[in-house]
């Protein structure tokens, strides 16, 4: 029974009351339902959907390719958990296929993005090497789609 | 040049009566920042996978003719789909026709077993195309009231009451539009017995199956002694948003079949193919669609029917379909006044009851099928209207 979290997972800012109605659920239930998901850290957080650029904010997203020697006993995650410390660091996947880690990076320009790939993350002891992708445009953003609101086609009054 | 002499009308069309909803329809498109508990369809866009299977279909030249049937390939999906949910068995080859929605399947299922005068008992309030449908194929429509005391359903008595020897079949449509309303294998199974004492057949609209919200729905033709006296009439506008398409089906035992492919290929010739390509692709992989949607109705549902609880307006509590269907008569208007000042002087568009049978009156017909922000801002709005009577 995820029907709570798939809620909350498309519109944070349900509160408890309108998804116990929704659900036809008791809302006490649904609180500490809640409450429980933030306590065993199954809801992580809870954010709006931007879309940066019409906000006219110029921070930019870059996708890091980087290939890394596992440790022995450890595999990836030390490595993983360094790099997820950055401030700059978005979200780090640990990925199959041609390279080992996927990073996204969130920075002011392009500049400040390629310091910090230079600096703090090519240098780092077991990385092999990074391939950096800047996101040049974004079409679908978190299941959502960027584009202007769709218009009701539908007639007003039908049978 | 002389006048004419005979109104160019046939009479039977002249006195066909005009459509409520038409009319109401007239009224509001006038207006300005309507939100619309209005209409008859889904909100949400057909699933993106069925229309890319579309685009390359028409990329592919796929754009002739089909089979007066339909294409097999779709004709084996919904031989599969009906018999994976409800054990219906129906043979792709001789059973099943596709049709230009389920308009059109009624209309020629009418007219495949109506002879001139006989009577057909249609649920009132119900569909608002099955009384004219039954009058174009020459039938008599003879309307079986339901109450919300029996929370809408067809009771079996009503019904025998009506039965003259004149009457040749029953059409039903559960879940029903407008109500919301659905019935159990149990009450159906009482029609199913009147159905056989009477030697009638049953047509049985099932265009809402896949939106029931407690129970499962019964497939009419699975009860005893049914599959032979029923004609199923299904589409795809509701459960995979796909009401443009106009696109749909129908099955039945082969010479009924039989009749009707008669008709259809020669007023029809085939539905059309785009519509029957993503018709198969609904089908095939549409399955988490249906899902998807059927619970954004659920939620929405309970919102709406509480919503017009807490205003103080009755509110039947519908289990399939999109609809809710709330009694209005507290208010002390009838429902034509009642829908027609609401959208006047509050913005918000809903079908009077009666547009669906003379026991649609005191109710009105609103749709859940709108997005929750939408029924929301309806809601506030109905409150300020009822508030202010």
């Amino acid at each position: 029974m995820h029907s709570v979290l798939e809620i909350l997972a498309g519109e944070a800012r349900c509160s408890a009351e309108e998804i116990a109605l929704r659900l036809g659920m008791d809302a006490a239930a649904v609180e500490a339902k809640i409450r429980e998901y933030e306590t065993n850290h199954v809801i992580l957080g809870y954010h709006a959907v931007v879309n940066w650029h019409k906000a006219d904010d110029q921070r930019l997203f870059a996708f890091i390719e980087v290939k890394a020697s596992p440790e022995r006993g450890q595999g990836f995650d030390r490595l993983a958990e360094h790099i997820a410390g950055f401030e700059e660091v978005h979200s780090v996947h640990l990925v199959s296929g041609t390279h080992d880690l996927n990073v996204v990076i969130q920075g002011r320009d392009f500049r400040e993005v390629a310091l910090f790939v230079a600096e703090k993350l090519a240098p780092l002891e077991q990385v092999q090497s990074t391939a950096t992708s800047f996101v040049l445009k974004s079409y679908k953003v978190e299941g959502q789609l960027i584009k202007a609101a769709d218009e009701d086609h539908r007639l007003v009054v039908a049978p | 040049m002389t006048a004419l002499q005979r109104p160019r009308i046939a009479t039977n069309i002249a006195d066909l009566p005009p459509s409520g909803i038409r009319e109401f329809f007239d009224l509001v498109s006038e207006l300005k920042d309507v939100i619309s508990l209005g209409v008859g369809e889904p909100d949400f866009p057909t699933p993106w996978h069925v229309c890319d299977e579309v685009y390359d279909s028409l990329r592919r030249g796929r754009t002739q003719y089909t089979s007066n049937l339909g294409m097999i390939e779709l004709r084996r999906e919904i031989s599969r789909v009906l018999a994976h949910l409800y054990g219906a068995e129906y043979s792709p080859d001789c059973q099943i026709i596709v049709t230009v929605g389920v308009s059109e399947g009624l209309d020629v299922a009418l007219r495949a077993i109506l002879n001139p005068g006989d009577e057909v008992i249609v649920p009132d309030p119900s569909f608002v195309a099955y009384g004219p449908a039954v009058k174009l194929a020459g039938g008599t429509c003879v309307s079986a009231p339901m109450r919300e005391a029996d929370a809408f359903k067809l009771r079996a008595d009503v019904v025998r009451s009506l039965i003259t020897p004149r009457t040749r079949a029953l059409l039903i449509g559960f879940p029903n539009n407008p109500t919301g309303s659905v019935m159990t294998r149990d009450e159906l199974a009482e029609l199913a017995q009147l159905a056989e004492e009477f030697d009638l057949l049953v047509l049985s609209d099932e265009i809402y199956d896949r939106l029931t919200y407690e129970g499962a729905h019964t497939c009419f033709s699975t009860l005893p002694g049914m599959w032979d006296r029923t004609i199923l009439l299904n589409g795809f506008s509701k459960s995979y948003a796909m009401t443009g398409w106009r696109i749909g089906y129908a099955c039945a035992p082969k010479d009924v079949i039989a009749a009707m492919v008669a008709i259809h290929s020669y007023t029809m010739m085939s539905a059309p193919t785009p519509a029957q390509i993503a018709a198969t692709e609904a089908l095939r992989r549409g399955e988490p669609d249906v899902a998807r949607m059927k619970a954004q109705y659920d939620q929405r549902r309970r919102v709406l029917v509480q919503g017009l609880r807490d205003i103080g307006l009755g509110c039947f509590e519908p289990l399939g379909a999109f609809y809710v269907f709330p009694n209005i008569t507290g208010t002390g208007l009838d429902s034509k006044t009642f829908a027609r000042r609401l959208v006047q002087e509050h913005g918000v568009a809903v079908v009077p009851g009666p547009a669906f049978g003379a026991s649609g009156e005191g109710y009105v017909r609103a749709t859940y099928a709108t997005s929750m922000d939408n029924l929301k801002e309806a809601l506030r709005r109905i409150d300020r209207f009822v508030s202010g009577l």
